[in-house]
């Protein structure tokens, strides 16, 4: 058994910085790269890419990714698991398998997890007695079950050190929870007893301080910000895992921002709920439990982490058609910006009612003064504002109405108020609206299945 | 004596469907034992009006020196509905420091 091993995270979310995995096998030692591609909405885009084209719907950087670093990783033996498998993880797998081939690798494995996308299986589901209901509203699934786009299991570490057990060089997967990428080499180098909970939430953990990329070493920083260096060079989180569940969170030597215990601590309570009930489906981490010690030189040491066993439960994200919505903006300047902008909203409101248009929604926000703390927004004199953007949002289930809308913002320019400009980008077009439903499903209805893809030799 | 958040603390917020969630965590030890005290879902809920329509819960994190609020129903129907500027609460947690507490 290793001593310890060394896991990098690559990428935050599908769209982070695009050298950070080249980064993280080059300018150090690691042993695992770990990727999450996927944000909810994310499922949703892909599927349609997939409706579209069947070799589609994974991320698909990846194959690009991997034309640059599968020489490095082969040659350093690192392993690169991530869920950019998206719904088409088997395709994603066979264009590495054809860049492998370009680049005259003939001896990749690839692990492919399945399993996790039960769009086609909703009724078979229901009539099992699993209503599917809303986690948030509590709504059934009935009526909307005609409408979702996407339907996809979390899946845990578990399906992930199967295909590791199956000497998987890269490990491919569709929804997977993005703590499970870095619980699950843990798991396999360490022969972790998956029934030892306080060890699942140790890498649990882990996992929540790498999943966001940077935002554990710097990113997003809101504590003493302006004293980080070299944030243009990044470096992002490697977390240096040990057989008794101790991680030390650190980043490569020379690279910019920092590890530090407030670093750390902003990124551990980022999007949680209640800190004693991190719910996975490996376990549910007590992050009341989290020890940190700030060993200086970008190095964190977590320990006593601990935790209860995992629920009988997987989560699942399905997302559904939910109408149409646009944005329109425009920007005002000095003298009284602001009240330019208002004045503006006033008329574009009473054309919208006079058009007898039907909206769930009009949003007005003032960019430049509070678009972000709305009615927190310290107040200011108006001579001292510069210029405001108004910033004007609608949604309806009537495509029309949001099209019309579009229609509406540029007149403004010539029929409101006057020293207005920034409308260069055409009209608002009418967006689909893609809404998320959350739901839990019975993990005895739903079983991961581990498949290895290897060169054609 | 009026103290305001964003000198003995830092945070991070998030979206977690239409709920958001804030994280605050004390600068040092004393600050963490003002924020224990006096930060408050009350007061956050308060501080929140007009943008939080739904309750706050608090929970506590002191390993961390943090506290953690979720603000149910603020984010205008969540991420991908929501019309607004700030979809996933992202300056929320700067919108906090803003506040005043009288110890």
């Amino acid at each position: 058994m290793k001593e310890k091993i060394r896991i990098a995270s690559g990428q935050g979310f599908w769209g982070d910085l695009i050298d950070a995995p080249y980064d993280q096998v080059t300018k150090g030692e690691v042993d695992y790269l770990v990727m999450d591609y996927l944000a909810e909405v994310t499922m949703s885009i892909l599927q349609k890419q997939k409706n579209k084209n069947p070799k589609l719907g994974y991320a698909r950087d990846i194959p690009a990714l991997m034309k640059r670093i599968l020489p490095i990783c082969k040659e350093k033996k690192i392993k690169v698991i991530t869920n950019g498998g998206g719904v088409n993880p088997i395709a994603c797998a066979e264009a590495i398998l054809e860049v492998a081939a370009e680049l005259n690798i003939t001896d990749l494995k690839v692990g492919v997890v399945l399993g996790d996308d039960i769009k086609d299986r909703f009724d078979e589901i229901i009539d099992s007695g699993c209503e599917l209901n809303n986690m948030e509203t509590g709504e059934s699934i009935k009526t909307y079950k005609d409408k979702m786009l996407s339907a996809n299991v979390y899946f845990g570490a578990a399906p992930i050190v199967e295909a590791l057990k199956q000497g998987a060089d890269i490990v491919i997967t569709g929804r997977t929870t993005d703590t499970g990428l870095t619980l699950a080499p843990m798991i396999y180098e360490f022969n972790w007893d998956m029934k030892n909970y306080d060890l699942m939430s140790a890498g649990t953990v882990a996992g929540h301080i790498l999943e966001c990329g940077a935002q554990s070493t710097g990113g997003n920083f809101l504590g003493d910000w302006q004293s980080l260096k070299n944030m243009a060079e990044v470096g992002f989180p490697i977390a240096e895992a040990f057989p008794n569940g101790e991680v030390i969170v650190t980043k490569h030597e020379g690279t910019g921002g920092r590890v530090d215990f407030s670093t750390v601590a902003e990124q551990l309570v980022y999007e949680i709920g209640d800190p004693k009930d991190y719910i996975t489906p490996d376990c549910v981490a007590d992050f009341t439990s989290i020890k940190l010690d700030d060993l200086g030189n970008d190095k964190v040491k977590v320990y006593d982490v601990k935790g209860l066993p995992e629920t009988d439960s997987y989560k699942v994200s399905c997302s559904y058609e939910s109408g149409y919505s646009a944005i329109g903006s425009l920007t005002y300047s000095w003298p009284d910006a602001l009240t330019k902008a208002k004045a503006a909203d006033k008329i574009l409101r009473k054309r919208l009612e006079n058009l007898n248009l039907k909206f769930d929604e009009i949003n007005t926000e003032y960019v430049g003064y509070n678009s972000t703390h709305g009615p927190l927004a310290k107040k200011i004199d108006e001579d001292s504002i510069n210029e405001v953007m108004l910033r004007i949002g609608v949604r309806s289930d009537d495509r029309a109405s949001v099209d019309r809308f579009g229609k509406e913002i540029a007149p403004l320019i010539l029929t409101g108020p006057p020293s207005v400009t920034g409308f260069a980008g055409g009209r608002p077009k009418p967006s689909e609206v893609v809404a998320y439903w959350p739901a839990l499903i019975p993990k005895k209805l739903v079983e991961p299945i581990v498949k290895i893809m290897e060169s054609k030799k | 004596m009026k103290i305001q958040l964003r000198d003995i603390a830092h945070g991070r917020s998030g979206d977690k469907g239409d709920a958001a969630n804030i994280g605050i965590i004390a600068n040092d030890d004393d600050g963490y034992k003002i924020i224990e005290k006096h930060l408050t879902a009350d007061v956050v809920k308060k501080h929140f009006t007009g943008i939080c329509n739904g309750k706050v819960e608090r929970f506590e994190l002191p390993n961390l020196r943090a506290l953690n609020f979720m603000l149910h129903n603020t984010l205008g129907g969540g991420g991908t509905v929501s019309l607004k500027h700030d979809a996933q609460g992202k300056t929320l947690a700067a919108a906090l420091l803003r506040l005043e507490l009288e110890v």
